[in-house]
């Protein structure tokens, strides 16, 4: 029987022991003296969260579909645990084998939000290492980063060895090998990064310097070592349909957050919004064979025997099979008790359709984005939703039984002024209206309205990567504005109105566009006690505020000014495909309020093409 | 049809709770592809209850879930498909046909539940125990012999005085091991933990100074003025 790292006496005192003990459903057993490479890949939040992650579920089974490897798993110890861990020096350990994270030969961490980076921080202390990479000797693994915020990876540049920029299907396979290679002959850590920086899509931090001018920004960003490239070119998997896919994931004990099958139905978007950034760094569009899918619904549910299945995209009413597939899956599995989540789909008479047949029109609501309260801010942002289609789509729905409506939007957008926010209400009112448009006999009591905004955040890699934020107060102000024109509306009784928290947006701010100085009051928070910052009750502004003040890191540097054309950016050796030829050109369009079509309707010459493949050669075969 | 399962909960998995024991069995039948019957309705569910939760850290040769079919398995098929899709520390021991009526099915007919307490040497792990001192033997005795015992019991509304003794049918000091039988199910429901509290209290130690390890051996109904195992139940 396997042994727990941790005693009986402590699993018996925290709260659910299930986060620790692996042993899951579909989790891979395999021999320790059997395998050349031990691999810990890591989620920095709780276990539930972590686990209902797709991309680490991907690379778990794609790494231990190799005999050479043994891939598992890591979460962040709820604070709970934390305390007893520090307080009697236990070490950080894997689900699977119980055994010291240290032991391993790779840290793999994938970071999807910039708010558990001090997150990061914890697993590499809990696991008795020196936070900064450069402190780490040849007993430490090789740290490596993934996922979304790698994009601009310097804020953390310090804490790791290398980032894995882009999808992990294809060069994981060639670096395992170059390590295995390295190990063999008792190579050194520095001889595997150099040899990794060959490789494309990896990033060697330690490898670059960077200097500054007198105003703060970059002056330059070079190599300093001569393995490292110049350039990194973010990765693809081109072909979606062939590359490996979990057909039996990992079931949890407890509930998590995705307590169910999600089937890829594609990577990419053909949107263009251009406030999002997954729409760039994604793009191409690449859809999976309906066939594939179904079989991986069959497999699935089996290998799991989830009571659930949803679909996964950015966008998925423009996955070109999605009628053969939802109707497909209700055909074959709603007898059989399995409940269909569709994602939010685009309103029409098919969703309408479907959402009927798989849930209860009295208590579910459907789900508006329309991103902005005005026309000319959707133009803006090129947010293709028109108000009439808001109206038709929503009066559509309220005829066919539906009387709740969400609305999300954001504010802070660049141009906005005060109109287009209180545009939100008016907006809101009018799907009010159109509802009480149906005879009182005709509908189901009052409708309920509920509308909420976030705060935007430029992101590098969008059009909007040049624009300014604001301050705390003025976000609030900004969110005050609108509630009180909600106060103004005829139908205010039917319309609710929630806006998110603004002191996690300026330090989202900070971190998705700040550089390499910004690691500081990383390190410097999560001294002062911070943990779980995406968790608010954990949250703490004031020691975030202090860290800031003593690394003398000035936040409006960052957040409160429009940066210029010219200015070299954090991220701008990552090469995604998309140029920033096409970027600046958004970025004016944007301010003249030029609308960009789909990738379908035209090309916009982003770049992308360079790819040959997806949305961007289709019909062109 | 309706069958009840009988299975082991051994392991790490004692540190699963029972709702959560309840999702892993819902699962498991689907993986298993056993023909459960759904309730009707707009949201359906299994049809399927448990008997008597057990308590985190506490680990079974005796847990009983019941099933209706919706068409015909034979046992040994499904216990065997079951035990193909079970994770380690969960092991189906029998399925048997039960009775359709209402009455014999579930929580209602538990009467009573069998446990074996062992004293792990630590804190860390239960798998090592020491042997029980000989004056345990003497003091379990005297401690039985009491004409009440009475204790506090926390009940989800209050707290009262109860006599447990009547609920003790059996208290059985071994080499390494006490042997408990006690009353369970709705009616009457006494823990082993709160036994063994006010049993080393009566000989003037702290349970909670002492590792203890509670097993569950068997749960019972009452049959004609018997205690017969549930899976023994005949129709």
């Amino acid at each position: 029987m396997r042994k727990l790292a941790l005693s009986d006496e402590i699993l018996l005192k925290i709260e659910k022991p299930a986060r620790y003990i692996g042993n899951e459903v579909n989790s891979v057993m395999k021999d320790s003296s059997e395998v050349e490479i031990r691999f810990a890949m890591c989620f920095p939040d709780v276990y539930e969260i972590g686990m209902s992650h797709l991309g680490i579920q991907i690379l778990y089974d794609m790494f231990n579909r190799r005999e050479d490897v043994w891939c598992e798993r890591v979460y962040s110890p709820w604070t709970d645990l934390d305390r007893i861990m520090r307080s009697e020096g236990i070490p950080l350990f894997a689900l699977e084998s119980q055994d010291n994270i240290k032991e391993f030969d790779f840290l793999g961490i994938t970071i999807q939000y910039e708010m558990c980076y001090t997150n990061i921080l914890q697993i590499l202390e809990l696991s008795g290492m020196a936070l900064k990479a450069e402190e780490r000797g040849e007993d430490s693994p090789v740290v490596i980063g993934g996922g979304p915020c790698t994009y601009n990876p310097e804020p953390l540049a310090p804490f790791f060895d290398m980032f894995y920029m882009g999808e992990g299907e294809t060069v994981y396979d060639e670096l395992l090998d170059v390590y295995k290679e390295i190990k063999r002959r008792g190579g050194a850590k520095k001889e595997f990064l150099e040899a990794a920086a060959h490789i494309e899509g990896i990033y060697v931090p330690s490898f670059y310097d960077v200097s500054y001018k007198d105003d703060g920004t970059i002056a330059s960003f070079v190599p300093n070592n001569v393995h490292a490239k110049e350039k990194i070119k973010k990765q693809v998997a081109m072909d979606v349909t062939v590359i490996p896919y979990p057909e039996a994931p990992v079931v949890p004990f407890i509930k998590a957050t995705q307590d169910r099958v999600v089937l890829e139905i594609q990577r990419g978007c053909i949107r263009g919004c251009r406030f999002c950034q997954a729409g760039m760094l994604y793009r191409p569009t690449r859809e999976r064979e309906v066939d594939v899918l179904k079989e991986y619904a069959y497999k699935m549910l089996k290998s799991t025997g989830h009571e659930e299945i949803s679909l996964s995209s950015l966008s998925s009413s423009d996955y070109s099979c999605l009628q053969e597939l939802v109707t497909f899956l209700i055909d074959e599995f709603k007898g059989k008790g399995i409940n269909i989540s569709l994602p939010s789909l685009r309103i029409d008479a098919f969703s309408l359709d479907v959402m009927s047949k798989v849930q209860d029109i009295r208590k579910s609501s459907l789900t508006f984005a329309p991103e902005a309260g005005s026309q000319r801010m959707r133009d803006v942002i090129n947010k293709g939703l028109t108000e009439e289609e808001i109206l038709n789509g929503a009066g559509e729905a309220f005829e066919g039984g539906w009387s709740k409506v969400k609305l999300y939007f954001m504010l802070g957008l660049p141009t906005e002024t005060e109109e287009d926010r209180k545009e939100i209400a008016v907006l809101a009112d009018k799907v009010a209206r159109r509802y009480y448009e149906i005879p009182k006999e005709e509908r189901n009591g009052k409708c309920q309205i509920t509308a909420s905004t976030s705060f935007f955040i430029p992101k590098p890699f969008t059009p909007f990567q040049w624009a300014k934020m604001y301050t705390n107060d003025e976000y609030i102000s900004r969110a005050a504005t609108v509630k009180h024109a909600f106060n103004e509306q005829l139908n205010r009784k039917s319309l609710r109105y929630h806006w998110h928290d603004a002191e996690v947006t300026v330090l989202e701010g900070v971190f998705a566009r700040g550089d390499r100085r910004t690691a500081a009051v990383i390190e410097e928070a999560y001294r002062l006690g911070c943990l779980y910052d995406s968790w608010s009750e954990h949250f703490d502004n004031e020691k975030w505020m202090q860290a800031f003040e003593n690394t003398c890191v000035d936040i409006a540097f960052y957040n409160q000014r429009e940066r210029s054309l010219e200015e070299v950016f954090p991220w701008d050796f990552i090469d995604i495909g998309v140029t920033k030829d096409f970027l600046v050109r958004e970025w004016k369009r944007a301010m003249d309020g030029e609308v960009t079509p789909n990738c379908r309707q035209k090309c916009s010459g982003c770049g992308a093409a360079r790819w040959g493949g997806g949305v961007c050669i289709e019909g062109k075969n | 049809m309706k069958a009840r399962i009988k299975f082991r909960k051994t392991g790490v998995m004692k540190f699963i709770g029972h709702l959560d024991v309840m999702r892993y069995f819902q699962k498991a039948m689907r993986r298993a592809d056993i023909p459960i019957a759904f309730t009707s309705g707009y949201s359906p569910h299994m049809i399927m209850s448990f008997a008597q939760p057990l308590g985190i850290g506490i680990t079974s040769d005796a847990e009983y879930l019941d099933i209706e079919l919706a068409e015909p398995v034979t046992s040994a098929d499904a216990v065997g498909r079951l035990n193909s899709v079970m994770v380690e520390g969960i092991e189906v021991v029998s399925l048997v046909k039960i009775a359709d009526d209402r009455k014999s099915s579930g929580m209602t007919i538990v009467a009573a539940a069998g446990y074996e307490v062992t004293f792990p040497e630590t804190f860390q792990t239960s798998e090592e125990v020491i042997r029980i001192p000989e004056s345990w033997k003497e003091q379990a005795e005297s401690f039985m012999n009491q004409e009440q015992i009475v204790v506090w019991k926390k009940t989800k509304r209050s707290e009262k005085e109860v006599d447990i003794k009547p609920m003790i049918y059996d208290f059985t000091v071994n080499e390494d091991s006490i042997y408990l039988l006690l009353a369970t199910g709705s009616e009457q429901n006494l823990k082993p933990d709160l036994v063994m509290e006010t049993y080393v209290r009566y000989m003037g130690m702290d349970i909670k100074k002492i590792p203890v390890h509670y097993h569950r051996l068997e749960v019972y109904a009452r049959k004609d003025g018997n205690l017969v195992p549930l899976e023994k139940l005949e129709i």
